[in-house]
């Protein structure tokens, strides 16, 4: 046992801060704290990294991937959230590809995933429905076959960034006879501009658009988009719950979090003093850091054991818990720590070029809406009551 | 960076597992530790001849070359076995303090027959004012001659009654609370002027009172340096919590194993309490808050070799966060063993004071929260 960086891993280290530095685009480092960013951004900074050979840290070199141990997959994300990058969106990267890599045929893998990692295609998820959340076996979206299509009816909600993406994997019911619910559903799909598909905005409390209700009416898709065996998508789709665990606890995101929380506290006066000499503030942001500790230990113990090819398994359940607690706190105590000029509201206020707001100091602006947004991570991912039955159900074994 | 454990690690953690199986089962502790002289000292040669007593120890000071992760994986199979041998004072603490300032006469004098079990230590620091302070010291070490006169009264020293020499702090310059003046002695506990209050503690284990009266100490048992020994404690006490960080893991463990298969044999309503999902999550919870304190564990023992601060804070976050594991762990244990939890008979209310006790041992949570607090924000 040993916590040291290899002379290797600082030279990596060093090799991916300068990476950052200069190749990390001036217009997303402005636009990386404004309220939204667009398709473009993300797919600029997915086409940087794969230039640079690193689109896909994750994944094994066949696909693409770096072949990066764990500790330098590590070293990246630490980096990457020193600098505040823009984060890579999950969906293709780190959900659907790893289900391609498992159960796609040959034509599927080579279609898709050099897609997906040289920043042409975004994706986004069709899991939830309006009756089907946290019991998202009892979805209702159909997809029957027809001639050479499948056509699929029905609808999908929560749908993040369903307004960017060009495809989506969708679970549709293709057996409702089947025994069991689970039994009787598949892995398909769908490119967005297929006839039908029709995406309509949710605007959350914080006033932002992420989520989205994605409506299928007679959508005809070839019948080769499904992915793996009809009728085992359930088995594919758990797969991608679990398996999806890289980064899951945003660790290294939420001590940069904790340094600006800091930072904050050290202007921001209580009494005429820095709100951080506030003994109860302090205490709560060290039991923060603290809680945060223990998460960056865990995640580390259960990369070891994946590297060593013993898998994580439903213990990534505590790094969804725990990683998603720490991040709905560390929002809390920033809009704590910036005081009445929590409630100024400026989305969509033009201010491109810089970081003047017209009223308060600059880091409280975005604060409540941050508040606000981040209890959507106990919900999303399986709510964190559905992961406290998969630590119960897989690894107490009740 | 590597977590994990050498094939020679492994080996030893399956001999002490085996050997606290054996000989250390529920009802041999507990009358062992119910009945004179408290603890088994065949025990603790059996711990000499297998080379847990040697195990942190580097080879040129006659150890078996191995560090803080051994004492780690040593506790946390004690903790399994509510272990009453004293390792943590004798081996943790008294070998830790000659491991970071005894002299070679010292060394010689004490490392051998500590590994090869002949010599049991205790550690009196805490003193009937002082609660969680190292720095707050009364007992004092009057300069005489070529050695020192000790006078005062040490609290709650654990593992006294088997002791053979205390490591003892007392004040050589300045006042109660200073952080300098402060140093460490090496004294027989058969000194003249020793005497001693002997008493069981409510998790099974024994300490004393131990009064100072005109002891007279030679020079050449002090330890480190005069007036500057509060450092030396500090680092030493890290180490020693990061053991009971172990120890604590490894109760937890069991509680939580226990508390899982009781829940999934007594039946209520005519099925196993363990199928309802009010229990389920909090059992859950207890895994987490069980798999945070392995966490924290490996934390700490693999920053002991930190600078101060950064180290004092690993330290203090451990504590911390295993004192609330700990908290939760054993009280929820109890709930769920609902009436049967609350008896003798049953090791839940054995670990669940052993855990307890763990939580103020070398300060608890807020101590260490208000350390950390002040260390982190400068």
């Amino acid at each position: 046992m040993d916590l040291h960086y290899s002379a290797e891993d600082l030279a990596f280290r060093d090799e991916v801060r300068s990476f950052l530095e200069t190749s990390y685009p001036d217009h997303l480092r402005s636009r990386a704290s404004r309220d939204e960013v667009t398709k473009q951004d993300f797919l600029d900074w997915q086409k940087i990294l794969y230039k640079k050979g690193w689109g896909a840290p994750a994944w094994p070199k066949e696909y693409g991937g770096t072949g990066w141990s764990s500790t330098q997959k590590y070293i990246f994300q630490e980096e990457c959230a020193r600098a505040e990058t823009l984060g890579i969106p999950p969906f293709g990267m780190s959900m659907l590809a790893p289900v391609l890599m498992a159960f796609a045929n040959e034509k599927q893998k080579s279609y898709y995933l050099p897609r997906i990692i040289d920043g042409t295609d975004f994706w986004c998820q069709g899991y939830s429905e309006p009756g089907a959340g946290s019991d998202l076996a009892s979805l209702k979206t159909r997809a029957e076959k027809d001639g050479d299509s499948w056509v699929i009816n029905g609808q999908k909600t929560w749908t993040t960034l369903a307004h960017f993406a060009d495809w989506i994997f969708v679970l549709c019911r293709t057996d409702p006879t089947a025994r069991k619910p689970q039994e009787g559903i598949s892995f398909i799909l769908v490119n967005m501009n297929t006839p039908g598909v029709e995406v309509r905005p949710i605007i959350t409390m914080d006033g932002g658009h992420e989520v989205n209700e994605t409506w299928f009416t007679d959508v005809r898709v070839p019948l080769e988009n499904i992915v793996g065996e009809e009728n085992q998508g359930w088995t594919y789709a758990k797969y991608l719950l679990v398996h999806e665990r890289s980064g899951i606890a945003g660790v290294a995101r939420s001590k940069k979090a904790v340094e600006r929380l800091k930072h904050i506290a050290s202007i921001e006066l209580d009494r005429g003093e820095p709100i951080i000499r506030n003994p109860e503030f302090a205490r709560k942001v060290a039991e923060l850091e603290i809680d945060l500790t223990a998460l960056e230990f865990t995640e580390l113990r259960t990369l070891a054991r994946e590297a060593q090819g013993k898998g994580a398994g439903p213990e990534s359940s505590v790094l969804k818990i725990k990683g998603t607690e720490i991040q709905q706190r560390l929002t809390e105590l920033t809009l704590e720590a910036v005081g009445v000029y929590g409630a100024p509201y400026f989305r969509g206020f033009p201010m491109e070029g810089g970081n003047q707001f017209p009223i308060g100091p600059d880091y409280a602006h975005h604060s409540a809406p941050a508040y606000a947004n981040m209890r959507k991570t106990s919900i999303y991912g399986g709510s964190n009551e559905i992961q406290r039955n998969i630590i119960a159900k897989m690894v107490l074994g009740l | 960076m590597d977590f994990n454990f050498t094939p020679e690690q492994d080996t030893l953690r399956d001999q002490i597992a085996r050997l606290v199986r054996d000989q250390n089962d529920f009802d041999t502790r507990r009358k062992v530790s119910r009945s004179e002289p408290g603890w088994r000292p065949a025990l603790w040669s059996q711990f000499a001849e297998l080379g847990l007593l040697g195990a942190p120890f580097s080879e040129e000071d006659g150890g078996f070359g191995g560090s803080a992760v051994e004492s780690m994986i040593v506790m946390e199979e004690f903790g399994k076995g509510l272990v009453i041998e004293p390792y943590l004072q004798t081996v943790v603490i008294a070998g830790g303090f000659l491991r970071h300032a005894g002299s070679a006469a010292q060394k010689e004098d004490h490392l051998a027959s500590i590994i090869g079990g002949e010599r049991v230590f205790a550690f009196a620091y805490s003193e009937p004012k002082s609660r969680f302070d190292l720095n707050d010291v009364s007992t004092t070490a009057r300069r005489e001659g070529d050695g020192y006169v000790l006078n005062g009264h040490k609290a709650v020293v654990l593992a006294a009654p088997f002791a053979s020499h205390l490591i003892v702090t007392a004040r050589t310059s300045g006042a109660q609370r200073d952080k300098g003046g402060v140093s460490v002695f090496i004294v027989p506990k058969a000194a003249k002027g020793v005497s001693t209050r002997d008493y069981p503690t409510v998790d099974g284990l024994r300490a004393s009172e131990v009064y100072f009266e005109n002891v007279h100490v030679p020079s050449s048992d002090l330890i480190g340096e005069a007036d500057h020994g509060l450092p030396l404690v500090e680092a030493v006490v890290d180490e020693a919590i990061a053991a009971l960080c172990a120890e604590a893991h490894g109760a937890m463990k069991v509680l939580n194993q226990t508390t899982l298969d009781y829940s999934k044999t007594r039946k209520q309503f005519g099925q196993p309490i363990g199928n309802f999902q009010v229990l389920q999550h909090r059992m859950a919870d207890m895994f987490m808050a069980y798999e945070q304190s392995v966490s924290m564990t490996y934390m700490v023992t693999l920053k002991l070799g930190e600078p101060e601060t950064a180290r004092k804070m690993a330290a203090s976050a451990a504590k911390v966060q295993i004192g609330k594991a700990g908290r939760l762990v054993s009280q929820e244990a109890v709930q769920i063993h609902g009436g049967m939890g609350m008896t003798d008979e049953l090791n839940v209310g054995h670990y669940f004071k052993r855990i307890t006790m763990i939580e103020s041992q070398f300060g608890n949570t807020d101590w260490h929260l208000r350390r950390f607090t002040e260390l982190s924000n400068g």
